[in-house]
């Protein structure tokens, strides 16, 4: 059996990434999780983080909003909101986001129905500094 | 009898208006490609989506989320998508004309609209009918998050029990010169037909458990219904209007050449009857 899977990003806007790997790293729900081929069937909620991928010698990162992952044997598919690689990341942009998310969250509390939404923002935007900073240092 | 001067004129400016009409076609048939990129690009994503929910809501009963039970009340919410531009056909009236339809042969119920584009937002408030919002479709690509409002509108009143049913209008992008408009019933959420692959594929093991899962993926169902049908309305807007810009340049076309025939024809008649009145006039002074 072949030690490769296929792993496919999607986002309502693009298929961001369809590509064989041989492992990936995702943020699940509740906790992190890596996948290998020949994976048990698995779905699972995503909360804002980052998709590490390993693909031979090339090791790819996405940073990702909430979505969720169907896991196959040979297939992983991975549904989010928003998906960029690191290439596509706009620092400034990201830095901007948190900045107004957290202003947002310090105005809201735990109960306030868009509490959930703005956390996302900001975690979201946190994981886009994180992929072009780690990339770069 | 129109003078000259007049045909002139009236062919001067049916030539500005086939002017326009041929650039709003080119514009159209720039953004009609744009627009149906778009759809392919959005559909492995609801696809996916589609086969999700089918294989878990066939699991889970019809009373395990209030997104998908029956209440079988009379309040019906209608969500109809049309464009914030006109000059685009009979576009928006078969749209409008549809949810006339819908509502006729539901019988009586207690019916409310939520609008998106500028054309059905106007109809409606004429119209009287109960009106939970209205929206613009904004000019520029649709966006995902703008879906994601309106789902999110729509989930709440659902959830607040101010609608029983909810049934979504659109107008389906068949193809540049084809778009028809479809009526969907959205919430409650009934499962799909389940195929014979989703069964087969079988057991997932979920996290969080299979409930936490289908809670979160139902409200994403209806964002993506939303998404969808804000492209394929973009993208048969955009379809309308190149059509019928075609057709008004084509006429407008016609139209000049009628008008110069004329045009021609009455500056032969002046000129020969000039030369008439030069000969008649040197006969006279022999």
């Amino acid at each position: 059996m072949a030690n490769t899977f296929k792993l496919e990003v999607v986002t309502p806007q693009r298929r961001l990434l369809s590509l064989e790997v041989e492992e990936m790293k995702a943020p699940g729900q509740e906790g992190e999780f890596g996948v290998l081929a020949g994976h048990t069937p698995f779905l699972t909620v995503l909360k804002p983080g980052e998709i590490v991928y390993k693909s031979g010698a090339e090791t790819g990162v996405l940073a990702v909003s909430r979505g969720y992952a169907e896991v196959l044997p040979e297939k992983t598919t991975v549904l989010v909101d928003y998906a960029l690689p690191e290439s596509e990341i706009d620092a400034d942009k990201a830095k901007a986001d948190a900045q107004a998310a957290e202003d947002a969250l310090k105005a809201m509390t735990q109960e306030d129905p868009a509490y959930q939404m703005t956390l996302d923002r900001l975690e979201y935007a946190n994981a886009r500094l994180r992929v072009k900073e780690g990339l770069k240092g | 009898m129109a003078s000259l001067k007049d045909i002139k004129r009236r062919i001067k400016s049916v030539k500005n208006t086939r002017q326009i009409t041929k650039a709003m076609k080119m514009v159209s048939a720039a953004k009609l490609k744009r627009a149906q990129d778009e759809i392919v690009a959005a559909r492995p994503y609801a696809e996916k989506m589609l086969d999700l929910i089918a294989s878990l809501a066939s699991k889970a009963s019809s009373d395990s989320h209030p997104l998908l039970e029956n209440r079988g009340g009379n309040r019906v919410g209608l969500l109809i998508f049309t464009s914030d531009r006109g000059l685009c056909g009979s576009f928006n009236s078969q749209i409008l004309r549809n949810a006339e339809r819908f509502l006729r042969e539901r019988g009586p119920v207690e019916a409310s609209v939520y609008t998106i584009g500028k054309r059905g937002g106007e109809y409606f408030k004429r119209r009287g009918l109960k009106i939970i919002n209205s929206k613009n479709m904004g000019s520029g690509r649709p966006q995902y998050g703008s879906a994601a409002e309106i789902a999110s509108d729509i989930i709440g009143a659902y959830m607040r029990n101010e609608l029983d049913e909810v049934h979504i209008i659109f107008s389906e992008f068949k193809s540049a010169l084809t778009q028809r408009p479809v009526v969907q019933k959205l919430l409650p959420i009934s499962a799909p037909e389940k195929d014979e692959k989703a069964a087969e594929e079988g057991d997932y093991l979920y996290e969080p458990a299979e409930g936490g899962v289908l809670a979160a993926l139902l409200p994403k169902y209806v964002e993506v219904q939303a998404f969808r049908a804000l492209l394929e309305t973009s993208a048969s807007e955009h379809g309308a209007r190149m059509t019928s810009m075609d057709s008004a340049s084509k006429n407008a076309g016609q139209m000049i050449s009628g008008l110069t025939l004329v045009y021609n024809r009455l500056r032969q008649a002046a000129i020969t009857k000039e030369l008439m009145e030069i000969i008649g006039g040197a006969e006279a002074l022999k």
